[in-house]
């Protein structure tokens, strides 16, 4: 394999592997915070205790997202040297203010969270939990406005001098409405994620007539946390998509295998069979207009497909020749005020011209047939991202159903009555983050080629290493990081397993009164 | 603010996140590099793992917000040194990840082969980043093999092996030195009793490697060819590393300490904290705060004699980095050092907060009372 697609592999599975951990810590950070709230406001102890239980599982998966987290603040630099060179203006910025004001936050209270239980007043320790659980939401905020840009490079111009983008607006980074739109969706997705792992565990627990008070009370805060992030999810996740539809056109069109603009507005394919090759999705079952009405929010505006798309690249990668040849003019030149204001005329389709590198080093000297194949490239993996789409929306839509269940049976009182609803519940266990991970292929594999959308083409921003190197430090990371996941599986399982008595070497305190 | 005033705080921040790293890690990093052999049994080792186990978390973010700063700050920098040092950088990587699972899985599983693993991982962690930061510093002496197209694509032709020559493995014991000092230091004041007798014994003999290397390396370096701009600077041009020129020759790192003699005060000042932290370990707060300081001070001594380079180039000079031509534009330095004036202090103070709370020595009742939350 060529260096290209290893280091896009070494991305890929580090930052699969971390978003494994990421989505728990979101959510069960809340919920912990949700928990110890009841427990200072009402004094009742079993809150405190349910606080502590669950916080040992919490503290177990933490301890897998650090650890797969520190290879990637280091990444950008290791594999992708000329990208974090070319953006680093920008990016750069919203990783250093993650450190700042979310990852200290979230470290330091991590340790008094599990070692302040007897050094600070109750009062004091809620803080200490809400301040870790804060803490882990805006590290959220902060990759995603940096994620945000990448999808949606606002705020931001090419400087010929320096080779490279630099910001001019750092207000329309932070506020980039694609930013805005994931962060919502990414922070519910980890709400879902916590509450489903709450929700399956003590739903096992009541099947087995285990730790039932502990496992009641959980189920009603995840039940009710669930189903509000749940809806979230679904509703942000479409605001995510209109967002799309603004900026990222082929991306939509991908996950949609619309191959020619429809009039509007347009169908939606529920299902069918994109084929790659031949431009066309076979066995479609379609709905009339829903595409039309979720992507432009109109019925009178079209969604524009794939084959115009690609029409719309052939255009942009000429003009954007035009400014890379200029910019060649201005390296031979670099006072010519007359290059430079004609350059910046061009300059935003300099990014569509970077796409020729792939085919040839000269691209000043590109054919038409360069061009098209350029243009070519600039559709996605079709059939995956179609897929991706459809199994993460169904699933978002079965969490709505098992938590609008749950919520419905708290209200009653008697989740162990229902036994079938509690299998329901601990086989959902693992879809969360089947979800988590689709969405993190929709939203990134469906951004290729572009690493930077319309500006650098993943191909060009890599470093100036060995394939050799990238290969072993894919292999190794693969090895070492499954090698980790299993220890972390192992405590888990170990720990529910042994439940709340065992883990917190006491029995957890029983509610005073039956009707508690 | 003009952009060479922004450049010059960036550097200095740069030195302060770098030397807050050493030191708020450093004392983490220290005390795994010595956990097999000042804690002999379960509870010592246990001990020892808790004087870290609430703090390391937040201590190792230094390192964290360290190379996101260097990222938003720094922008050439970050590409070059990670890609250059590509495999060093993967060995410190691997070492690091060891440490979260370290701390948290070791004592959730009885078995004794299962917790010498993790006691082994985490002196791994300990040792393995400590060597190589300080390998990485001497290689920055030497200058790496780099070049820039007219694109600005980094070209290295920087290998491992490369990088693991005498001067640097020589600097890279200097940081094992003065971590395990600081780390012993660290133990000193956590701890009681034996844990502590030992740690204590460690003291002088780090201290002691620690000046005879300093001063070694500092005596190498008299005859490494450093490198100067022999071009005239323009502190406030675009950031594009080919616009001057530069050359080598011995004894140009000592240029800024013969300008300005009062820079001296930075290498004396480390060997001088090195031997009063060990005169004061009776003491072990105060014994703390000069350990501390000798991180600190080694810092300042590097960086000042590199000033104002970056990340000298040996295979083509002009292509250095440099304070003037390798920082991000001004409006990103403007903005990062806005935000960090807020956040810098809010972070400080909440760590404050955090280990007065969990003052005082570990104890090996406090262990036993709370065997299941306790590393």
């Amino acid at each position: 394999m060529e260096l290209v697609e290893l280091s896009r592999l070494q991305f890929a599975v580090t930052a699969l592997y971390h978003f494994i951990f990421v989505p728990l810590t979101l959510g069960l950070s809340i919920l912990l915070g949700i928990m110890e709230t009841v427990y200072v406001m009402t004094g009742r102890k079993i809150w405190r205790d349910m606080t502590k239980f669950w916080g040992a599982l919490f503290g177990i998966n933490f301890a897998m997202g650090v650890a797969t987290g520190i290879t990637m603040e280091f990444q950008f630099g290791t594999n992708w040297a000329y990208y974090s060179h070319y953006v680093g203006d920008i990016f750069g910025a919203p990783l250093a203010i993650e450190g700042l004001m979310a990852f200290f936050l979230e470290a330091t209270f991590i340790g008094l969270f599990y070692f302040g239980w007897n050094r600070v007043t109750k009062v004091e320790h809620l803080i200490v939990t809400w301040a870790m659980a804060i803490g882990s939401n805006l590290s959220a905020l902060w990759i995603l406005v940096a994620n945000g840009w990448m999808q949606n490079p606002v705020g931001a111009t090419f400087n010929a001098d320096t080779m490279r983008m630099e910001v001019t607006d750092f207000a329309a980074v932070l506020l980039n409405p694609v930013a805005q739109a994931k962060f919502v969706h990414t922070v519910s997705a980890g709400y879902v994620t916590g509450s489903i792992f709450v929700l399956a565990i003590s739903a096992w627990y009541l099947l087995r007539g285990r730790h039932i008070p502990l496992a009641k009370r959980s189920m009603t805060v995840a039940a009710g946390f669930g189903l509000a992030s749940a809806l979230s999810v679904v509703v942000l996740g479409d605001e995510s998509g209109y967002m799309e539809t603004v900026h990222q056109k082929m991306k939509v069109a991908a996950i949609e295998a619309m191959w020619n603009t429809e009039p509007a507005p347009a169908s939606f394919t529920l299902v069918g069979l994109p084929d790659l090759a031949t431009h066309s999705t076979r066995f479609a079952i379609e709905i009339p207009w829903v595409l039309g009405l979720i992507a432009t929010r109109s019925f009178d505006e079209p969604v524009l497909g794939i084959n115009q798309l690609v029409d719309v690249a052939r255009s942009r990668i000429a003009d954007g020749l035009v400014a890379y040849r200029l910019l060649q003019k201005i390296k031979a030149d670099p006072k010519s005020e007359a290059l430079r204001s004609q350059f910046e005329k061009h300059v935003g389709n300099l990014g569509y011209a970077l796409l020729l590198k792939q085919f040839r080093p000269d691209i000043e000297n590109a054919t038409a047939a360069d061009i098209d194949k350029a243009a070519a490239s600039t559709i996605p993996n079709v059939p995956v991202l179609f897929w991706a789409f459809r199994i993460m929306v169904g699933l978002g839509f079965w969490f709505i159903v098992l938590f609008a269940i749950a919520f419905w049976l708290s209200t009653r009182g008697r989740f162990d009555r229902y036994r079938s609803f509690l299998r329901g519940a601990f086989w959902s266990l693992p879809l969360p983050w089947i979800a988590a991970e689709l969405g993190w292929i929709v939203a990134e594999y469906g951004r290729q080629p572009w690493v930077i959308e319309g500006v650098l083409p993943t191909s060009l921003g890599v470093s100036s290493i060995g394939a050799g190197d990238v290969m072993f430090s894919l292999a190794g990371f693969a090895l070492f990081y499954s090698a980790l996941l299993v220890a972390d599986l192992y405590l888990l399982t170990k720990y529910i397993r042994l439940g709340p008595d065992e883990t917190l070497g006491y029995a957890v305190a029983e509610p005073a009164h039956a009707g508690e | 603010m003009d952009y060479e005033t922004l450049r010059l705080i960036w550097w200095a921040l740069l030195g302060i996140l770098l030397i807050g790293f050493a030191v708020m890690d450093g004392f983490d990093l220290g005390t795994a590099a010595l956990l097999p052999f000042v804690g002999r049994t379960d509870t010592e080792r246990r001990i020892v793992i808790n004087t870290v186990g609430p703090v390391w978390e937040g201590n190792q973010v230094w390192f964290i917000l360290g190379g996101g700063a260097i990222f938003a700050a720094w922008p050439p920098l970050y590409a070059a040194s990670f890609s250059g040092f590509y495999l060093a950088m993967f060995l410190v990587l691997v070492a690091l990840i060891l440490r979260p699972a370290g701390f948290k899985y070791r004592s959730k599983v009885e078995a004794p082969a299962w917790r010498s693993f993790w006691d082994w991982a985490l002196f791994v962690g300990g040792v393995v980043p400590s060597l190589v930061f300080g390998v990485a510093f001497g290689n920055l002496f030497l200058g790496v093999p780099f070049s820039y197209d007219s694109d600005l694509r980094f070209h290295s032709t920087i290998t491992l092996i490369s990088l693991l020559n005498p001067f640097s493995l020589l600097v890279g014991l200097v940081s094992l030195s003065m971590i395990v000092l600081h780390g012993a230091s660290w133990l000193n004041v956590k701890t009681e009793g034996i844990v502590q007798a030992r740690a204590r014994m460690v003291m002088p003999w780090a201290a002691l490697a620690f000046v005879v290397l300093f001063a070694l390396a500092g005596i190498w370096l008299t005859r490494v060819e450093g490198y100067h701009i022999t071009s005239a600077i323009a502190p406030d041009g675009p950031s594009n590393p080919l616009l001057k020129s530069v050359a080598q020759g011995p004894g140009n790192w000592f240029a800024n300490y013969a300008t300005n003699p009062l820079l001296w005060i930075a290498p004396v000042l480390g060997v001088a904290a090195a031997g009063l932290a060990v005169a004061a370990r009776g003491k072990p707060a105060l014994a703390f705060l000069l350990s501390a300081l000798v991180p600190a001070a080694t810092i300042a001594t590097a960086g000042l004699a590199l000033f104002p380079f970056l990340l000298p180039s040996s295979s083509d000079p002009t292509a250095s980095l440099t304070v003037w031509d390798a920082s991000s534009s001004k409006l990103t330095l403007m903005i990062m050092l806005g935000v960090t004036v807020v956040f810098l202090p809010i972070v400080l103070a909440y760590t404050a907060w955090a280990f007065r709370v969990l003052r005082g020595p570990v104890k090996p009742d406090t262990i036993a009372s709370d065997s299941r939350i306790a590393y």
